[in-house]
């Protein structure tokens, strides 16, 4: 083989290779992607039921129910409009009535079932979605941070 | 006092290591002897300084300075001596404190050890490194200063997240930085190698060791962090493909790719502009991967910063280094002649196949990590990509690539013929279809993945040792022939053998725990007996207790498997006592064939206990792999051409090569 049709193998591959990964990309996409919805967003917007997507708010005051075979029961707001939610399973550390909470699974005769609950910033801080969620919703109290 | 000297030889360090990043990079091209002559002294100094202003912070946290802002934020009083310690890097400021001692050290050992080095080479080197330090040491000064004083200082400190007060998280930052910087070294010398026009197999000799080291340690510190995640957040798994995981994952993914093509330069002198544009690229994520997690622009348990300047700072530094670099690259790296040449299928092939897989899969993890982001700035909408994308991207491209890993070490350099490599390989096939078939059997309501995950694993580690037993000629000589092969294998060959085995009994590991999880959830009441995977849970209730600074719900599971007690479970919930912040134990019992996991949560009204049970197979074979690995790559650290420093090529291949031609 000589020197330039061997480059040309392995631009080949290279070319392969990067058609692959963009095929898979694409197709991945097109699955997995999960978008964010306040709960007035959810109530505005039509989103079909067993739709994937993500709910952010603050877990209203007040409304978590521990019921039994570990669901527990919760409400969702962004102080205009409130979501229901059921989730089985533990919730995670960071859990807490009045705060910020990001819930992902699907929403089910107007009852977000979650299938999972996400509390991963501290108690300082609210999740960005969350915050930028409550903005909008003309509810935002907190300080913008510099 | 103490917070003033460390601010003061921060300040000093900064203003040495603008001076080392000049002089010795004017004097290498006017070939001025005593401006290049700086570096050494230079590097050495940065190094003092950066290490009395770490001392500082640390004297701080142990004293519990509270008129310091920084010690305020992360310590308290009541927190054990080892999490003061650690709550030095544990928190934004003092982890980039942390970062640049590293880099100063490693500067100051190149200084120190590289006597053997071209004096040319050696400023560049250095003056790069300097350059890398500036720009941390301006980003710590102007908006991240560890050593800021707050007045009136407080009584108490607000403590550290309590997540972070592990043992498993105290020491994973610093492998994880170790890893990272060490890449810098590799950056550096590519960086110097194109200014100089020349890469040699000296260079990769010099490269190899740090990326050789700095890939250790980055393995080390990722699986510390997904081990921690593991055990820590309780809920059963143990990598979720947060942006901030796939953080540390894509130099790791590139940084592979460059271990691996560093050895064509090294031995074949071929491969040149490739692996400086890899070392280039390798860093860029780990610079990335460093102000991803500390920038906070990802929502999770490592943001602690949400100011702009900071972005706006780090957005200018990443443009600066990256775009630099790749500018220099394609104004310079058409001058690196390569000499070796080699067809597709051969050794040299391989490894590049390797490189352009792992190339690719590092590009698609960045994709998937920064697209939300990127569609969030535009004003797209908020996504979240998880781990079902990075799934079906990810895997798919890693099957070719462990598929041809069993292939490429029995190819010959240059040249290879494929057939008699695969011949060799038909027992490997052989074991990988009837592992499949005994994963078929046992799993028969699993998911196909993980037979064909499983078959793959067996594929690689059979494959391995059918090489390993033709590079001794197993059965084909006497075995004291073969015998004396072995301990004349140079441990650098040891260290690939051995990290692929490695790698073989990780992927067995993921796809057990992956594809064959068992979970139950349910509220159980004392008493109550639950079924996972045939092992019967019995839940005895909970009671309350103390620990140092938290108070813990402590429940009491007894585990059996056909009427015998198997273990006591004791899963853990606590709750800090100053940040109120609870965190959750779980208790894990581990055995060769899965781990018995299980967590604890809130009471329900009737009494009753939320739990959480898994049965997660291969575990332990997931951790024993890496550590393989790391062990393996340590030993080819020791492989006597990085000790001596020139190849004994003579010696190592004279009696093998009389051997083969008496044979």
């Amino acid at each position: 083989m000589k020197r330039k049709h061997k480059r040309l193998t392995f631009v080949a591959i290279a070319l392969l290779l990067l058609g692959t990964a963009t095929a898979l990309v694409l197709a991945a996409f097109e699955d997995n992607i999960v978008f964010f919805y306040s709960p007035t967003d959810l109530a505005e917007k039509q989103v079909a039921d067993g739709r994937r997507i993500r709910l952010g708010g603050l877990v209203e005051e007040g409304s978590v129910k521990i019921s039994g075979g570990a669901i527990t029961l919760f409400r969702v707001t962004d102080l205009k409009t409130t979501v229901a939610v059921s989730y089985k399973g533990l919730l995670p550390d960071l859990f807490r009535e009045g705060q910020g909470v990001v819930a992902e699974g699907r929403l089910n005769a107007g009852v977000f079932t979650a299938d999972q609950v996400l509390a991963k910033h501290d108690e300082t801080y609210m999740p960005p979605e969350v915050a930028e969620a409550l903005k909008k919703s003309g509810q935002w109290q907190g300080q913008d941070k510099k | 006092m103490t917070a003033e000297i460390g601010h003061f030889a921060l300040i000093l360090a900064l203003l040495i290591a603008t001076m080392q990043a000049t002089l010795p990079l004017i004097g290498a091209h006017k070939g001025y002897g005593s401006w290049m002559a700086t570096a050494r002294p230079a590097a050495v100094t940065q190094f003092g300084l950066v290490a009395i202003s770490f001392g500082c912070l640390t004297q701080l946290y142990l004293t519990s300075d509270f008129s310091v802002l920084n010690v305020v934020q992360n310590s308290h009083t009541a927190k054990p001596l080892i999490y003061k310690i650690a709550g030095v890097w544990a928190n934004h400021e003092g982890s980039l404190l942390l970062w640049v001692l590293i880099l100063s050290l490693f500067g100051s050992a190149v200084a120190v050890f590289g006597s053997n080095l071209p004096p040319r080479l050696r400023a560049r080197v250095l003056s790069v490194q300097a350059m890398i330090a500036v720009g941390f040491y301006l980003f710590m000064l102007l908006t991240s200063n560890p050593f800021e004083r707050v007045f009136p200082a407080p009584i108490n400190g607000q403590d550290l997240n309590p997540l972070l007060q592990d043992p498993g998280l105290a020491i994973h930052p610093p492998m994880l930085y170790l890893g990272y910087v060490g890449f810098s070294m590799a950056f550096s010398f590519a960086i110097a190698a194109l200014i100089e026009g020349r890469v040699d197999a000296a260079w990769a000799r010099w490269v190899r060791p740090w990326t050789l080291a700095a890939w250790c340690f980055l393995t080390g510190g990722i699986t510390l962090g997904s081990w921690w995640a593991y055990y820590e957040l309780g809920w059963g798994g143990w990598w979720f493909w947060d942006p901030v995981e796939n953080a540390s994952f894509m130099p790791w993914l590139a940084g592979t790719a460059l271990l691996h093509s560093s050895t064509v330069v090294e031995k074949r002198d071929t491969l040149k502009g490739w692996t400086i544009l890899l070392a280039i690229i390798t860093f860029s994520l780990s610079l990335l991967g460093t102000f991803l997690v500390r920038s906070g622009v990802l929502t999770s348990v490592h943001a602690f910063a949400t100011d702009p300047a900071r972005g706006v700072f780090i957005l200018a530094f990443l443009i600066i280094v990256i775009g630099g670099s790749l500018a220099l690259f394609a104004w310079r790296a058409p001058q690196l002649v390569s000499t070796g040449v080699f067809q597709p299928i051969s050794r040299e092939g391989a490894l590049l196949l390797n490189n352009l897989i792992m190339a690719t899969a590092a590009a698609a993890v960045l994709l998937g990590t920064l697209y939300p982001l990127l569609l969030d700035a535009i004003g797209g909408g908020k996504i979240s990509v998880g781990p079902p994308f990075f799934n079906a991207v990810f895997i798919p491209l890693m099957v070719p690539m462990i598929a041809a890993m069993a292939v490429g070490p029995m190819l010959s350099w240059k040249r290879a013929d494929l057939k008699p490599a695969l011949t060799r390989l038909w027992t490997a096939a052989l074991a990988a279809g009837a592992i499949m078939l005994a994963a078929w059997a046992l799993f028969a309501d699993g998911p196909v993945m993980g037979v064909l995950g499983i078959g793959l694993a067996g594929w690689l580690f059979i494959g391995t040792l059918v090489e390993l037993g033709g590079r001794l000629q197993l059965f084909k000589v006497p075995l004291s022939d073969s015998f004396s092969r072995l301990r004349r294998t140079p441990r650098a060959a040891w260290g690939m053998t051995l990290a692929h085995l490695g790698l073989a009994i990780t992927i067995a590991g993921m796809v057990g725990a992956g594809a064959w999880r068992t979970e139950s959830i349910q509220a159980m009441k004392p008493g109550d007996t639950v079924t996972v995977a045939g092992y019967e849970f019995t839940f005895d209730g909970a009671k309350d207790g103390k620990g140092p600074n938290y108070s813990i719900t402590e429940g009491t599971f007894r585990v059996f498997k056909g009427g015998k007690a198997v273990v006591t479970l004791n899963p853990e919930k606590r709750i800090y006592m100053v940040s109120k912040r609870q965190t959750t134990e779980a208790a894990i019992h581990t055995t060769f064939l899965g781990d018995l996991y299980a967590v604890v949560g809130d009471q329900d009204p009737s009494g009753a206990y939320v739990t959480r049970l898994y049965f997660n197979p291969l575990v332990a074979w997931m951790w024993g792999g890496v550590v393989i690995m790391v062990c393996a790559g340590c030993l080819s650290l020791t492989d006597r051409r990085h000790r001596i420093g020139a190849p004994a090529k003579s010696r190592a291949q004279g009696p093998v090569t009389a051997q083969m031609a008496g044979a």
